[in-house]
C-alpha cells in the first residue's frame, strides 16, 4: 500500500504525454481521501487542451483545491498566466500540494518563479516516465529528457514515476517494461523509483507479473481526464 | 510490423510526413497545430531536409509554392485563420499544378475565435476562399492512425494529380494522444531523380533542355479556357477515383447521422446510447470531403425517418448532406460551436427530437 511519505510539496514534471496530469489528479485525490488538506496547481502553460483544470468541479467536490490561471478563462487563453494565489498552499505548512507542471523542459520553466518554495527538505520533484513515448522509450532518451528538465529548473529529480502506458491498449507487460526502464534509470541517476502507475482494470493482470520484484510499488489509477469517446 | 508508440496527433502527423519522404516544411506558429512546426524544426534537418519559419502564413505558402515548384516534397500546416491567409496560394498552386500536402488543424472561428476545436472550416476547405475554378482534395481522418496512414497516400495523390491535397482535422485530433504504428520510411528523392520523376519541375536546364515555365497568367482567353478545361478533367476524374467513406448500420436504421473527423467518434457513442433505448441509428462518415461521397446517401433505406448532420459548426457539411439526400429525408443539424465539443447525450437528444420521441 502507499504510505505517501513523500514531501509536502510534490512537483510533477515529465515529457508531455507522459501522463503527468492524470498522475497528479489521482495523487491529489488520494491525499484528499486520507483527509489531508490538499491543493492541486495546474502550471501547464505549454498545452492548450486536456488540462487538470478541466476537471476542477470534480476535484473541488472531493476536497482538492484547484489553482490555475489568473483570468478564469480556464482552457481558452493561448498564453495563460499563473495566478499568484498558488503561493497560498505553497506557503501553508499544513497544505499538501501537487504541482502539475507543463510538459518537457520548456513546460517546466514556469517552476523557476516559485523556486524559493522548493526547499529539498519540504519538496519532492517527481518525473513521470512513459516508456511507450518514443522520446523516452530508451534509457538514453529518458536520461536526456530528465537532464534537460533539471538544467532548466535548477532542481534535481527526487523520484521516478513509471507511468508506461498506451492508453486503452495498455497491457500489464507495458507497466513491467516501464518498471525495468525506470529501475535502470534509477540506478544510473541515484534516484528512487517511487511508483508504478496502473489503471484499476489492469491490476489483477499486473499483480502476478510483479511478485518477483519486491520494490514494485503499484499506484492504482483511475482515468479522470479522458472522455470515453476518445478511446473508441 | 513496427511497434506501437504513444504520440500526440500533431507530432505523429509530422513524423508520418517525414517518413513519406517530405523534406521541406514552411510554417508560422498557431495553436492548436504548433507541435507540427516544432517537430519539423527539430527533426527535418536530421533527414537532410529544410525547415523555414516564415514571417507570416502568406510568406509560408509562397515559400511552399517555390519549394514544390522546384520539385521538393513539401508539407505545410496551419490552423483556421492561418489557413485563411494561405487561400490565395492554394489557388495559384492548383492553377500551376504544383503538388503540395496541407495539414489544416482547425479551431473555432470566425476571426481569431478560440484555440479550442471547431469544424467551421468545412466551407473553407471544400469550397475555398481562393479565386477561380479550383479544388483542393480534402480528406478528414477520425483517428491519429488513420491520419498517419493517409499521409503517404496524400503525397502520392498530390503528385499523381499535380494538385494540392488537404488533410483536414480539428484541434482534438491534433492535441490528443493515441497509440499509433508509424509507417516504414520511404526514401526521399533528390538531384537527378527529381527531374526524372517531375519533368515539369524547375530543376535547372543545365543548358540541355527547354526552360520549364510555371505560370498562372494566360493573356489569351482561349489558352486560359483550355487550361481550366484540363483542370476540370482532372477534377472529374478525382470525383470517380478519390471518394472515401465509411458507413455503419444503415440497413436497420431509423435515423442516420453524418459526421466526420473527431465528431464521428463522439457520434459513435451516441449511436450506442440510442441503441440502449431501442432506437437504431446509422452513421455515414465521409472521409473524403472533396470529392464528397454523395452516392453513398443512395444506400439509406426509405424507412429512415431523419438524417442528422453532426458538426462543430452552425451547419456547413449539411449542404452536401442535403445534396446527397436528394430531398428523400428531412435533414437537421446537431452541433456545438465556440470551441465546445458536442457530447454523445446531446447528439442522442437531437436524434430523438428529430424522430419526435420525447426525451
Amino acid at each position: 500500500m502507499l504510505a505517501f511519505d513523500d514531501k509536502r510539496i510534490r512537483v510533477v514534471v515529465g515529457h508531455y504525454g507522459s501522463g503527468k496530469t492524470e498522475f497528479s489528479v489521482n495523487y491529489a485525490l488520494k491525499l484528499a481521501e486520507q483527509g489531508k488538506k490538499t491543493a492541486l496547481a495546474d502550471l501547464d502553460i505549454a498545452n492548450p487542451y486536456f488540462r487538470s483544470r478541466e476537471r476542477q468541479d470534480l476535484l473541488e467536490e472531493q476536497g482538492v483545491r484547484v489553482y490555475s490561471n489568473t483570468f478564469g478563462y480556464d482552457i481558452t487563453a493561448d498564453l495563460p498566466a499563473i495566478t499568484a494565489a498558488i503561493r497560498g498552499p505553497l506557503e501553508d505548512p499544513l497544505c499538501h500540494s501537487v504541482i502539475d507542471a507543463g510538459g518537457d523542459h520548456l513546460g517546466a520553466r514556469i517552476l523557476i518563479q516559485f523556486d524559493r518554495y522548493f526547499d529539498p527538505a519540504d519538496c519532492d520533484f517527481f518525473c513521470v516516465v512513459n516508456g511507450r513515448r518514443p522520446e523516452t522509450s530508451t534509457l538514453g532518451g529518458a536520461m536526456n529528457h530528465i537532464f534537460r528538465i533539471e538544467k532548466e529548473t535548477g532542481r534535481n529529480i527526487t523520484g521516478l514515476i513509471n507511468n508506461t502506458h498506451l492508453l486503452k491498449e495498455t497491457g500489464a507487460e507495458d507497466v513491467v517494461r516501464g518498471y525495468h526502464l525506470c529501475t535502470e534509470l534509477s540506478s544510473r541517476l541515484g534516484v528512487p523509483l517511487k511508483y508504478n502507475c496502473c489503471v484499476q482494470t489492469l491490476l489483477e493482470e499486473l499483480r502476478p507479473k510483479t511478485v518477483q520484484y519486491q520494490d514494485f510499488h503499484i499506484f492504482p489509477m483511475r482515468l479522470y481526464m479522458r472522455d470515453s469517446w476518445l478511446d473508441r | 510490423m513496427n511497434e506501437k508508440v504513444l504520440m500526440k496527433g500533431n507530432e505523429a502527423f509530422a513524423e508520418a510526413a517525414i517518413r513519406s519522404g517530405c523534406r521541406y516544411y514552411f510554417g508560422y506558429p498557431i495553436t492548436p497545430q504548433n507541435e507540427i512546426t516544432e517537430y519539423m524544426s527539430r527533426e527535418l534537418a536530421k533527414h537532410g531536409g529544410s525547415f523555414v519559419q516564415a514571417e507570416s502564413e502568406i510568406a509560408a505558402i509562397n515559400m511552399a509554392y517555390g519549394g514544390a515548384a522546384a520539385g521538393g516534397k513539401v508539407l505545410i500546416s496551419s490552423s483556421s485563420p492561418g489557413i485563411a491567409l494561405m487561400q490565395e496560394g492554394f489557388s495559384f498552386l492548383c492553377s500551376t499544378e504544383i503538388p503540395l500536402v496541407i495539414l489544416s488543424v482547425s479551431r473555432g472561428g470566425p476571426g481569431v475565435g478560440t484555440i479550442q476545436p471547431g469544424q467551421a472550416d468545412y466551407y473553407q476547405s471544400t469550397r475555398g476562399g481562393g479565386n477561380g475554378d479550383y479544388h483542393l482534395f480534402v480528406f478528414a481522418p477520425s483517428s491519429i492512425q488513420e491520419a498517419v496512414d493517409m499521409m503517404a497516400r496524400a503525397f502520392d495523390i498530390a503528385e499523381e494529380y499535380r494538385n494540392p491535397v488537404m488533410i483536414y482535422v480539428d484541434g482534438v485530433l491534433g492535441q490528443m494522444m493515441e497509440p499509433v504504428v508509424l509507417p516504414k520510411p520511404i526514401p526521399a528523392v533528390s538531384g537527378d531523380e527529381i527531374s526524372k520523376l517531375r519533368p515539369w519541375a524547375m530543376t535547372g536546364t543545365d543548358g540541355k533542355r527547354e526552360h520549364n515555365v510555371i505560370k498562372s497568367l494566360y493573356l489569351k482567353p482561349e489558352e486560359l479556357e483550355a487550361r481550366i478545361l484540363d483542370m476540370d478533367q482532372k477534377y472529374q476524374k478525382a470525383k470517380k477515383e478519390l471518394v472515401l467513406c465509411k458507413t455503419e448500420g444503415l440497413e436497420e436504421a431509423e435515423v442516420v447521422f453524418v459526421a466526420y473527423g473527431s465528431t464521428a467518434r463522439i457520434t459513435e457513442e451516441a449511436v450506442d446510447l440510442l441503441a440502449e433505448e431501442g432506437i437504431q441509428a446509422g452513421l455515414i462518415r465521409p472521409v473524403s470531403l472533396w470529392p464528397f461521397p454523395y452516392d453513398v446517401f443512395d444506400q439509406i433505406p426509405d424507412t429512415v425517418k431523419a438524417v442528422i448532420s453532426v458538426e462543430l459548426s452552425m451547419g456547413q457539411m449539411i449542404d452536401d448532406v442535403k445534396i446527397g439526400c436528394k430531398g428523400r429525408f428531412p435533414v437537421s443539424l446537431s452541433g456545438r460551436v465556440g470551441g465546445i465539443l458536442i457530447t454523445p447525450p446531446e447528439i442522442a437528444a437531437d436524434a430523438k427530437k428529430a424522430l419526435g420521441v420525447r426525451a
